[in-house]
């Protein structure tokens, strides 16, 4: 696991996510999808520079497909900005950091 | 801006590129690459590779290789010899005075990021849309520029696959390991797809063919729940539903970067001199898809990207 990324599971999910005050980004990624593995340096970057303002989280979509089925993710990597366990903006595609961080610019307290 | 000049950039992460930055790098020509920015779509770094799965035609690897796979290992071959990759995209170059300009990031600014006697251009070619009304907005929501990303979504559903070549096919083979069904809707009645792709698709049960059909219209609201199709024959409009819709009706390439300052096909291909690489401006070098309509392979692809480099080896000695 990445250093500032936490690793979601079904289980985990409703806690570290539902339950988290403030931002959490959650990446559904899989590992047959280049387009994720384009993006995951990027994202472990945002987590190092975004540490207690903006949580990093991953979900792998073959291990937890009932997650991305019930915030009906059908394309990945899909990004969901949750705000105090709501989901609040979703993003579609890889994107370069440029334009993820202008994206997460109104989470960052 | 930096006031070095360098040998030569590569712009551009597809075989052509990482190859003739293999060869540079292994000529102390010390090159950078200017890889290209994470994306959904092919134009981004290692290219339309990166959205296949099985590369089954690439000699070497007698069993197939994942074309992300393949993509890292080009990488790091070029890496291991010197070269400088950067995970950036070029946003302007100026080819009218020698060294010539790259630019990174705000095009507008007077200096350029980078500058260099020779310029190898590898942008490739990325895939084309339908260009419908909110095709944009449904990209996520039932519509898909990369099925090897999304085809797992679509388990047990039905599905449509525009095109007719090898891609097209390609798609609808991968989606029948996902879906119940999958209909490739063609605007011809013959396929232009390699014989071995056409008997594979269809000895492939789960594929339907829907011939002299074009797609004019996408239906659902905040998500695809089908399509309005039409055909070319008889101009007749029906509504078909389905759950998802792959497009893969070909390519266009990378070229913006250099309208007006390279010669180019009215299809946006930038030319390149008879059986080299160079354009028309000294040391400046075109290799892979954004010079190739025709083959369009990786293997072509790397090919040019060497002889991109042994040519820009040999102008810079001249």
């Amino acid at each position: 696991m990445a250093e500032g990324i936490t690793t979601l599971t079904t289980e985990t999910f409703d806690e570290e996510v539902g339950a988290a005050d403030g931002a959490v980004l959650v990446d559904f990624w899989a590992e047959w999808c280049g387009p994720c593995k384009a993006i995951a340096p990027v994202l472990e970057e945002l987590a190092g520079e975004l540490d207690g303002q903006v949580k990093i989280a991953k979900l792998n979509v073959d291990d937890a497909p009932d997650v991305a089925r019930r915030f009906e993710v059908m394309s990945i990597p899909t990004l969901i900005i949750f705000k105090d366990g709501a989901p609040a903006k979703r993003l579609v595609g890889a994107k370069p950091k440029a334009a993820l961080l202008a994206d997460l610019d109104e989470f960052i307290s | 801006m930096s006031d070095d000049v360098r040998k030569v950039i590569i712009i551009g992460s597809g075989p052509a590129g990482l190859t003739a930055a293999i060869y540079a790098a292994r000529a102390n020509l010390e090159p950078l690459v200017l890889e290209g920015e994470p994306s959904s779509t092919s134009d981004q770094p290692g290219g339309q590779l990166m959205l296949t799965t099985d590369v089954e035609n690439y000699p070497g690897f007698p069993d197939g290789v994942m074309g992300p796979d393949l993509m890292q290992m080009f990488r790091g071959q070029a890496e291991r010899f010197g070269a400088e990759l950067q995970t950036v995209r070029a946003s302007r170059v100026d080819l009218s005075a020698r060294p010539y300009g790259v630019w990174v990031g705000d095009p507008d600014t007077a200096q350029p990021t980078h500058r260099a006697d020779a310029v190898i251009i590898s942008t490739g070619a990325q895939s084309i849309m339908l260009g419908l009304d909110r095709e944009t907005d449904l990209v996520g929501h039932g519509l898909s520029t990369c099925a090897t990303c999304d085809g797992f979504f679509f388990r047990d559903r039905d599905i449509i696959v525009v095109g007719g070549g090898d891609s097209a096919l390609e798609e609808a083979i991968f989606l029948t390991k996902f879906a119940s069904k999958v209909t490739v809707i063609h605007r011809r009645d013959e396929l232009r797809a390699s014989k071995i792709m056409q008997d594979r698709a269809r000895a492939n049960p789960k594929i339907e063919f829907r011939w002299n059909s074009i797609v004019v219209e996408y239906l659902g609201d905040s998500s695809l729940t089908g399509v309005v199709v039409e055909d070319t024959q008889t101009g007749e409009r029906t509504s078909v539903a389905t759950d998802g819709l792959f497009i893969a009706i070909g390519h266009k390439p990378n070229t913006d970067l250099f309208k007006g300052q390279l010669e180019m096909k009215d299809s946006g291909y930038l030319i390149t001199l008879p059986d080299s690489t160079r354009t028309a401006v000294d040391g400046v070098f075109a290799c892979g898809d954004v010079q190739d309509d025709y083959y369009r392979q990786a293997i072509t692809a790397a090919g040019s990207g060497c002889m991109a480099a042994i040519d820009a080896e040999r102008w810079l000695e001249e």
